[in-house]
């Protein structure tokens, strides 16, 4: 609904009588391109008497890249949702115009400029302000028993004074002093020293987090071997703590000559230290684009799918974060060992073994607000570089990484193993993910917390978690099973490579010709929201007859079914259908694809892979066929992920 | 009794069986004629039975005198027996490798099982051809019933009756089967009600080098056609492969001759490459110590799923050709009993929504299979775990029974049945204690008098608690045609069958639970709706007062 309303922009520009490519058919649309000032919109030309049959696609200016090449005037969009859209344009001048001004809007230069600031949900200030009150972390280390006899909240970065990428509130040992703070702060990469980020009551054992120590070839620091004391002193549980430096040894070790490195075992006496080899943002990129460029292109055979995907590496490096959230998971909850986790600079991959661990121990982390919590305090709070790390502003292109993405797929490769164990469905992971990219709203905006006050993000944007909670009911997994929590608060996944599946939801989101026809998801959702419906009806039926007729208590039900998310697999072509299925709910007739066929033969509903786009499915018919849909195609101009380039 | 004098031991005491994922069991282990016996004798702990003929492969390990065997079986489970004793071991392991490969097919234990349960109908009547021909008649008369096989003499692997063009009379018959690879004339497979189109199925032609050509051939297919219009010849092998098969006396249909036809090569691959592909499979799939590459690397040299790609492919193809160009359609290969079979199944599932029903699709593999004579006595002898050569086994089934769960996943309301039910027809094709799938044709099954001495396997599943075990909880029936992705990204690796012993499914059976408990839960307040609905109604037609407001 949010997105439904046109954006106001300053200048519109329209251009009319433009192709929309379908990647993986021959199909194509004509319609008509605006481009304002935070969109991209597209308006299917057909769609002229009723707007609701047409096909729309909104591409948010903040979320892509584009290319242009120059015989046919194609104009190829690559969004950061992973969604690819191609047009053709008349014109070539009106293409040129509409790619320079996307390379222009795309990169804004100042984070004013980004929709975050412009949206305007029709809200108040105070309902704007119990928006952002919705989480609050001092709450949640109150639920984790922070602070008690052995943690306390100090003041030490009240003002971002020893670190400025932490947020205010930081909690520690009761034992270490400022002076310990301060004097670890100063051996530790950016001053990120060790704090608490969970604590797991039952054992008393805690999860740190810090980035690596200036240690070089022999340096040590006093005050940060005792602050590591005080961290196992705090555990009666364990006499030692792990130290787990999420790198490849080899990266660690070469960070040594740069005067940064890892703990020396012999220094503190009371650690045992661990690698676990997960690779550096730089790996991750490349591994994505790799990923895109293999499933991005057309007729994909089935030994280059898996090749493809086997060297992209990307399942690696997701099955390598797994591994380690499983590591730290025994660690505190079997053990009962305090683990201190750090990376480079603490703000990547400690990000997701922190949050990914806590995930595995704790129930709460795997609900709807749980979830929310999590990534506020793991990620947005700790400073994870939103910024840099999704290309929000025309910045570094070697800051761009995958990292969060990683997090949310991890997750969603538990979510198939544990059916039962989360509130939340698919759904809701595609839904963040496409949020973290859309700056439609301010809590991702910026690097760290400082920056976001600085911004006034509270005052001049809105919040996503307000946003999610109200259409909570999307979101749910109508499986979820909180007793299945109670009998397993800790979660042991299988790291066995063929339990991690190629996240098609995610990747192909928007290819519609992949997904499955018919979703048990959305069946059993529906079915679920009737179960509601009747448990509703029931009691007005028997106690106040004349009320209203049985069949219109049905027909207005069925026009209050919850808006399903708008972006999302089962997008806006397919809500209109099952708008119109259920109002004709009477008759039998509708699953499938071709329950369309009769009223509009243009449009392949639900991704079939039928009329349209059933050449490049199944070949081999060529004569049979208009040719020129095919010879008109234009050739794709190739383009880097997080990186546009002008081609024209 | 010959059993007897290959039991050696038929009992020890003391043996520990290991299973993945479930505890050990230590009890007794038993040999009969037909099963291996473990059982704790204890209540209330499950024992295991299993079928010698379920048994693909063993092998014998010894730690000191303590012997170990694992048996590898058909349905790709694998257990381990640990047997006090080097002579007991030694005993037991030889007299399971002879019980597991009796080569007399009426020592199987089909012709000794009695059925523990009611036989409600008899399975070997329930899919007649002239039952199947009674409902083809009441949507065209273009079509007859053939006896020209009845003592299988024009094709040795054809049933008895096969439905034929009307036009053509058996003499014409018996002039294209001998122009066809194993007799294999033209026959009917599928008629397209929505626009009368038909597949039809058939062995190579025997071209050979010099371009034989057979004007009965080319007048029954052509029969077929419409006037005006074109037909397609699916041909599941590559030009090149179909060019060589020309100088062994087959070959393919020259455009010369059938003007009105176009030819179509897909490439499916052969029985002997589709057995290495599920022996790799099977090997990457049961090695617990790869990495994610290595995986995935293995997973592609096995080349199985292209093989799944590629099979649903071409009878995507196939049903396009019928439902959307508006063409009949001739599917071949080599013989036409293996790669032809799948495409010609596949195609129904896609296009009929009768053979998405328990009962339909039981039909589609009587008709599809067993009578069109896919040799399932020689393509089950042996499952994954074989080492036997020059092979005639080959998964050619199990891949079918693939790609329809391929096809379930993207439509998981439209089938009647549920997963299980396929897993089960893999089982049942290798080792059963029903007759069904014994010999390799129609003319083996009756010189073994099957429906005579054994039951059928559709007696056991025709029965109200087994069709409710079996049967999908989401099905809506849904008469349209479904067609599938067959994009890779789309295909996903059958974790029912292939990872089935080597990972824990509780937690998907518990979530499987909670949906059945979600739509039951949904039915009865639906019921009461209604019920209610239906209350309120009487009252209103009783009661004036309620009327008028």
């Amino acid at each position: 609904e949010t997105k439904k309303r046109m954006p106001e922009s300053t200048k519109e520009h329209r251009v009319e009588q433009v192709r929309l490519l379908d990647r993986f058919s021959s199909k194509s649309t004509n319609g008509t391109l605006y481009l304002t000032a935070t969109h991209l919109i597209f308006v299917e030309s057909s769609s002229n008497n009723s707007t609701s049959a047409g096909q729309e696609i909104w591409v948010s200016a903040s979320g892509g890249d584009c290319s242009a090449g120059s015989a046919g005037c194609p104009l190829v969009i690559q969004c950061r949702n992973f969604r690819m859209v191609q047009f053709v344009v008349q014109r070539e001048r009106d293409c040129h115009d509409i790619y320079s001004s996307l390379l222009r809007l795309l990169r804004p230069v100042s984070y004013e400029d980004l929709y975050a600031f412009s949206y305007n949900p029709k809200q108040n200030d105070q309902q704007r302000e119990e928006g952002w009150q919705l989480i609050d972390l001092g709450a949640e280390f109150e639920r984790m028993g922070v602070p008690c006899d052995q943690w306390q909240l100090t003041d030490v970065n009240r003002d971002y004074k020893v670190c400025e990428t932490y947020p205010r509130d930081l909690y520690v040992p009761i034992t270490a002093s400022k002076p310990i703070i301060v004097g670890s702060s100063k051996f530790r990469s950016k001053g990120r020293f060790p704090v608490l980020t969970y604590f797991y009551q039952e054992k008393k054992a805690a999860v740190c987090r810090c980035s690596q120590p200036l240690s070089g070839f022999s340096a040590r620091c006093l005050e940060d071997e005792s602050l590591l004391q005080a961290i196992s002193k705090a555990n009666h549980n364990s006499r030692f703590v792990y130290v787990m430096d999420t790198r490849p040894k080899l990266n660690a070790l070469a960070n040594r000559a740069a005067g940064k490195g890892y703990e020396n075992e012999d220094n503190y006496s009371n650690i045992r230290f661990q690698f676990v080899g997960i690779e550096n943002i730089h790996v991750m990129r490349a591994s994505l684009q790799k990923l895109l460029e293999v499933i991005g292109s057309r007729p994909l055979s089935m030994s280059d799918y898996l090749v493809g995907l086997e060297s992209s590496g990307w399942l690696r490096h997701i099955k390598a974060v797994v591994d380690a959230a499983i590591f730290l998971t025994k660690a505190v909850t079997v053990e009962g060992v305090s683990v201190l986790v750090h990376c480079s600079d603490g703000w990547d991959r400690t990000a997701q073994v922190c949050s990914l661990g806590s995930l595995l121990m704790d129930p709460y982390y795997r609900t709807i607000k749980g979830f929310m919590v999590l990534i506020e305090k793991d990620w947005i709070s700790f400073g994870h570089k939103f910024a840099d790390r999704c290309d929000q502003l025309d910045g570094d292109p070697k800051e761009v990484s995958p990292i969060f993405t990683q997090f949310l797929e991890c997750v969603w490769q538990l979510t198939e193993q544990f059916p039962q164990a989360f509130e939340f469905s698919e759904w809701f992971l595609l839904q963040i993910h496409e949020h973290v990219h859309s700056c439609q709203y301010g809590n991702f905006l910026g690097n760290n917390q400082r920056q976001r006050e600085e911004l006034q993000l509270r005052e001049r944007t809105h919040s996503l978690w307000a946003f999610l909670m109200s259409e909570k009911q999307n979101y749910l997994n109508p499986f979820y099973s909180p007793a299945y929590s109670e009998a397993h608060p800790v979660l042991e996944p299988s790291t066995l490579p063929y339990h991690f599946k190629f996240w098609r939801n995610m990747y192909h989101q928007f290819d519609r010709s992949m997904h499955p026809r018919q979703s048990i998801l959305k069946t059993i959702l529906t079915l679920r929201e009737n179960s509601r419906k009747q448990l509703g009806v029931t009691p007005v039926a028997t106690s106040d007859p004349p009320a209203a007729p049985p069949t219109r208590v049905q027909r207005s039900n069925s026009n209050t079914l919850p808006p399903r998310p708008d972006s999302l697999i089962l997008g806006a072509p397919i809500n209109h259908k099952e708008v119109q299925r259920h109002e004709e709910d009477d008759e039998q007739e509708e699953v499938g694809e071709e329950a369309m066929e009769s009223t509009d033969t243009e449009r392949t509903v639900e991704g079939s892979s039928g009329t349209d786009s059933r050449k490049q499915s199944y070949g081999e018919l060529e004569g049979t066929y208009n040719s020129d849909v095919a010879k008109e195609e234009p050739a794709v101009v190739s383009l880097e992920f997080g990186v546009a380039r002008m081609t024209c | 009794m010959e059993f007897a004098e290959l039991i050696k031991t038929p009992r020890v005491d003391g043996v520990v069986l290991h299973r993945p994922f479930l505890p050990t069991v230590e009890g007794t282990l038993c040999l009969t004629g037909h099963h291996l016996i473990l059982s704790s004798r204890q209540d209330n702990t499950e024992e295991l039975w299993l079928l010698h003929s379920n048994i693909d492969s063993i092998e014998k390990r010894f730690v000191g005198s303590l012997g170990s065997i694992i048996v590898k079986c058909k349905d790709l489970r694998v257990i381990q027996l640990d047997i006090p004793g080097m002579e007991e071991c030694l005993n037991i392991s030889s007299s399971i490798e002879a019980l597991s490969t009796l080569d007399s097919v009426s020592l199987m234990y089909p012709f000794f099982y009695r059925p523990m349960f009611e036989v409600i109908e008899d399975g070997w009547n329930s899919f007649l051809p002239q039952d199947a021909f009674k409902d083809l008649e009441s949507m065209t008369d273009e079509w007859r019933l053939s006896e020209v096989n009845t003592d299988f003499s024009v094709c040795l692997s054809y049933p008895p009756l096969v439905a034929v063009p009307k036009d053509v009379d058996d003499d014409t018959l018996r002039k294209v089967s001998t122009f066809r690879h194993g007799g294999r004339f033209p026959v009917l497979s599928y008629y397209h009600k929505k626009n009368g189109m038909v597949m039809m199925r058939a062995g190579q032609p025997l071209t050979g080098t010099n371009g034989r050509r057979c004007k009965e051939d080319e007048k029954l297919i052509n029969a077929t056609l419409r006037p005006g219009k074109r037909g397609y010849i699916i041909d599941t092998r590559t030009v090149n492969v179909a060019q060589q098969a020309k100088a062994r006396g087959g070959g393919f249909e020259l455009e010369a001759n059938y003007p009105q036809w176009r030819r179509i090569h897909k490439a499916l691959e052969r029985s002997n490459v589709l057995q290495d592909s599920l022996i790799k499979l099977v090997e990457a799939c049961n090695d617990q110590n790869h990495s994610m590459d290595r995986w995935l690397s293995k997973l592609e040299a096995s080349s199985w799923q292209s093989n799944v790609k590629e099979i649903l492919t071409t009878a995507c193809l196939a049903a396009q050709c019928i439902d959307r160009e508006g063409a009949s359609v001739l599917v071949h290969g080599t013989e036409g009993t293996d790669s032809t079979l799948q495409v010609t199944s596949l195609a129904q599932i896609i296009l009929d929504p009768t053979c998405r029903t328990i009962r339909g699709f039981q039909g589609l593999v009587e008709r599809e299979w067993l009578q069109a004579g896919h040799p399932f006595q020689q393509r089950c002898s042996q499952s994954a775990f074989s080492n036997t050569k020059p092979r005639v086994e080959a998964p050619v089934f199990l891949l079918f029974l693939d790609c329809v769960w391929q096809i379930l996943r993207q439509f998981p309301c439209s089938f009647e049945f549920c997963e299980s039910f396929l897993v089960l027809l893999f089982e049942h094709a290798y080792a059963s204690q029903f007759g069904t799938f014994l010999g390799n044709s129609a003319a083996d099954r009756s010189k073994l008098s099957l429906p005579e001495k054994t039951v059928s396997l559709w007696s056991w599943v025709n029965r109200p608690q087994e069709l409710e075990r079996l049967s999908n909880p989401l099905y809506e029936a849904n008469s349209l045609v479904i067609w599938p992705s067959v994009a890779p990204q789309s295909l996903l690796l059958w974790e029912g069958v292939f990872l089935r012993w080597n990972r824990s499914s509780k937690c998907l059976d518990e979530a499987y639970e909670e949906m059945v408990h979600i739509i039951e839960y949904n039915k009865e307040l639906q019921n009461k709706v209604n019920s209610l609905r239906r209350q309120l109604a009487e009252l209103e037609t009783e009661d004036p007062l309620l009327q008028e407001s």
